[in-house]
């Protein structure tokens, strides 16, 4: 008898738990894999009821490094892809896992420094050299070193500048290898210059006294791009649906969105949609 | 009183006719039995017969191997050499499912006593009516009958010790193995459990019991076999050998003496 | 950063406030946790209890690698269980992946172990108390681990909180498989880590605390309930 008791009660409390019932009433939903910096800074949350509200079409966010959000994109692991990374979105696109890339917009990158500025690099726009200055000193640099799209872009200019990262890795550059939040907290917390997208600092929640050292180099617009996962290449794609968020993206009313989120103030991106 | 604790039904296999003829058909044979752990031979090389309806009571000094023997008889063990047979054919586990075992320290499932009965019987595929018909009349015989709702592991040593015995007895085992039962008991509780071995012996269950104490041998043993170094030193009828003992290690055991053997 | 006495604050309006979103988080925790961990109770008891209760060749190295894997990094298993779900990996068709029955496959994955090795020494323990007993007895290979199974039930509570405690404090596998989506799959822990990179360490900690009360309740609740077995002497 206690046999039946035993198992009767553990078959009942699954069943109570509920343990295949689905998340959500909404069954028209689509995955969006997609940065750290958009989830962080707040614009999603800004933007997608807006579209939700008009379509009935849910947006489920995948928030993680650009490398990876591709990686699992070309998984087939989502419907849009939502990235900073020129290169690798044309290369994603020309590999069959994406339909075609589309401009969305931009907000650009800044380094920050601790108020005792080792590098003397305060107030300089030219990114270029206040990396330079920044190895001459072997002032502390916290670099993201997670193959997302700022890494990527940090390492564009590095390379621009003519410093080998890669020998100093361990000294003055530390590589933390997680997401911007994280290298913000991290890097603050050692006095290390940081480079990162305006959007996450603007909303970071944990500057201590740190401040913009360098900003303004064209150079560090960084440019986001929208793209349909190819439903041939994936099937299970909810191409229909990806194509509808895309299209209110790429509108005027997406890109006004876009144009209208702003935290103290300050407009975080700032739409360019041909 | 005796008759609750016999299963008619079980005690029909045997016949009366050769029941009463059965002191020439041992119930439990054992032959050349040795047993040996840890480089050492702890039995060697034991032989006795065990006729149904008697109590036989094995005494020894502690180490002799009166608890391993008992193992090796109920089948707890495998011997190293020798063989157990049980009515003429060799030990396995249906004929353990006649014998019964209560040992020095009582194992008690973490249940009610009812619930530690109802397990023994489970096992043996008895249920229904049947069960509850037994259950009843252990409890009653084993005086559990306040105390059926009870936790087990809180119950006394002696409480215990009886539940240890009821349960033993409520399947109507042909054979008993009883593993110094009384060791830890106050005299009051002792009584109790002699009480009850003599009524199964009286409602014909066969019985092997260890025990230290010699006025317990004399109180229910028909038969005693006295264990030195894991021999058996000497056997008989019990008062012949706690009167009379023969061998150098029941006379010094019985004595009162330390009995150190020469080993060659 | 705030003071302590500020956190605390922080997390008690969190809770008073009643806010919605906290509270989905924390049902949508419990559940994917409790659900992980009756899961792996229900794997992870018989399995426990048979290696705990007989003997058979190999016993040792099923015993050395049930261990081990009670140490499987989650990060590990929540990359296993995204490859396998991923629309690119073998069950991927089922769709799962971003959903907390993903969640609950990946903690379940971790738990069992956990639960079948704790198990399998609570098990061996009483099976070490009732062997001769249960041989005297006749109890059948079935019989003797469901009794086993039942006389060790209280000590088996404690084996599921062990369970839970890991299964409640993971973030690895679960951002992995889940993806952190809000409203969705987002549960306490991911949230902590997100708040944590968005900087605001005081709601991270806040919510952190939540997630300890819960913990210590559900202690709580199963340590009455093997306390009143101990009297019993059931433990």
């Amino acid at each position: 008898m206690f046999r039946r008791s035993f198992f009767g009660m553990a078959s009942a409390g699954l069943l109570a738990l509920g343990l295949t019932g689905p998340a959500n009433a909404h069954d028209d939903h689509i995955v969006v894999q997609s940065t750290t910096s958009t989830q962080n800074s707040g614009l999603f949350d800004h933007i997608l009821p807006i579209f939700t509200d008009k379509t009935g079409v849910e947006v489920r966010v995948v928030a993680v490094g650009t490398g990876q959000a591709i990686k699992n994109a070309a998984n087939g692991d989502g419907d849009v892809l939502f990235v900073h990374a020129k290169a690798a979105e044309e290369a994603f696109v020309a590999d069959g896992h994406g339909v075609s890339r589309s401009d969305v917009m931009y907000n650009d990158f800044v380094i920050v420094g601790p108020p005792a500025d080792p590098a003397d690099v305060a107030g300089m726009s030219d990114a270029t050299a206040a990396l330079s200055r920044i190895a001459a000193a072997e002032a502390p640099f916290a670099s993201r070193g997670d193959d997302s799209g700022t890494h990527k872009a940090e390492l564009r200019l590095w390379a621009e500048a003519g410093v080998d990262v890669a020998a100093a890795s361990g000294g003055w550059y530390r590589e933390t290898g997680s997401g911007m939040g994280a290298t913000l907290n991290t890097g603050t917390g050692m006095g290390a210059y940081i480079m990162t997208d305006r959007a996450t600092w603007i909303s970071f929640g944990n500057k201590g006294d740190y401040q913009i050292a360098v900003e303004g180099d064209e150079k560090m617009f960084n440019q986001y791009g929208i793209i349909l996962v190819n439903p041939e290449t994936h099937p299970n794609v909810k191409a229909d649906l990806g194509q509808q968020f895309v299209d209110w993206v790429l509108s005027d009313e997406g890109q006004e969105a876009i144009a209208s989120y702003k935290v103290d103030g300050q407009q975080l991106f700032f739409p360019n949609a041909r | 009183m005796s008759e609750v604790v016999v299963n008619i039904s079980e005690r029909k296999r045997a016949p009366l006719a050769r029941a009463r003829t059965t002191s020439t058909a041992p119930l439990m044979t054992a032959r050349g039995l040795c047993f040996d752990a840890g480089g050492q031979r702890l039995i060697d090389g034991i032989d006795l017969d065990i006729h149904p309806g008697r109590c036989t009571v094995i005494m020894g000094a502690n180490g002799s191997g009166k608890s391993l023997l008992l193992r090796l008889l109920h089948g707890l063990l495998t011997p190293t050499k020798g063989e157990v047979n049980w009515q003429g054919h060799p030990l396995d586990p249906a004929a353990r499912q006649q014998q019964a075992m209560v040992f020095q320290r009582p194992v008690m499932l973490r249940r009610s006593v009812a619930a530690n009965l109802r397990f023994a019987l489970s096992v043996r595929g008895v249920r229904g009516a049947e069960r509850k018909r037994r259950e009843g009349e252990t409890t009653a015989l084993a005086r559990l009958d306040a105390l059926k709702d009870k936790p087990a592991r809180v119950l006394s040593g002696g409480e215990q010790q009886r539940l240890a015995m009821a349960r033993a007895l409520i399947c109507a085992p042909r054979m008993l193995f009883l593993d110094e039962p009384t060791a830890s008991l106050d005299p009051a509780s002792t009584q109790a459990i002699e009480h009850m071995i003599e009524d199964a012996r009286a409602s014909g269950t066969t019985i092997l019991v260890v025990t230290h104490d010699a006025g317990q041998a004399r109180r229910l043993g028909d038969d005693l076999i006295f264990l030195h170094d894991g021999q058996v030193a000497e056997t008989g009828p019990a008062a012949q050998v706690l009167d009379n003992p023969q061998s150098q290690a029941a006379q010094a055991w019985l004595g009162g003496r330390l009995f150190v053997p020469t080993t060659p | 950063m705030e003071s302590f006495s500020a956190i605390l604050a922080e997390a008690l309006g969190l809770i008073l406030s009643w806010d919605a979103d906290v509270i989905e988080i924390i049902v949508l925790s419990l559940r994917v946790t409790l659900s992980a961990v009756a899961v792996a109770c229900m794997i992870g008891f018989p399995l426990g209890a048979m290696v705990g209760a007989f003997r058979f060749p190999l016993r040792t190295g099923v015993i050395v690698v049930m261990n081990t894997m009670m140490g499987l990094p989650p990060v590990v298993v929540g990359l296993l269980v995204y490859l396998m779900l991923s629309a690119a990996g073998p069950l991927g068709v089922l769709g799962l992946l971003y959903s907390p029955t993903a969640m609950i496959i990946a903690q379940t994955i971790l738990v069992t172990p956990i639960v079948a090795a704790l198990t399998r020494q609570v098990i061996e323990d009483l099976y070490n108390e009732y062997s001769e007993q249960f041989t005297s007895l006749g109890v059948g290979p079935l019989d003797r681990v469901l009794a086993l199974l039942w006389d060790a039930r209280y000590s088996l509570l404690t084996v599921a909180l062990a369970g839970f405690g890991r299964a409640v404090a993971e973030v690895g596998a679960v951002i992995i498989v889940g993806g952190n989506i809000n409203h969705v799959t987002r549960v306490m822990t991911t949230t902590i880590a997100l708040e944590t990179s968005k900087g605001n360490l005081q709601l991270a900690l806040a919510l952190g605390m939540i997630l300890l009360t819960i913990a210590v309740i559900v202690n709580g609740l199963l340590m009455a309930i093997r306390g009143t077995a101990a009297r019993a002497a059931y433990v």
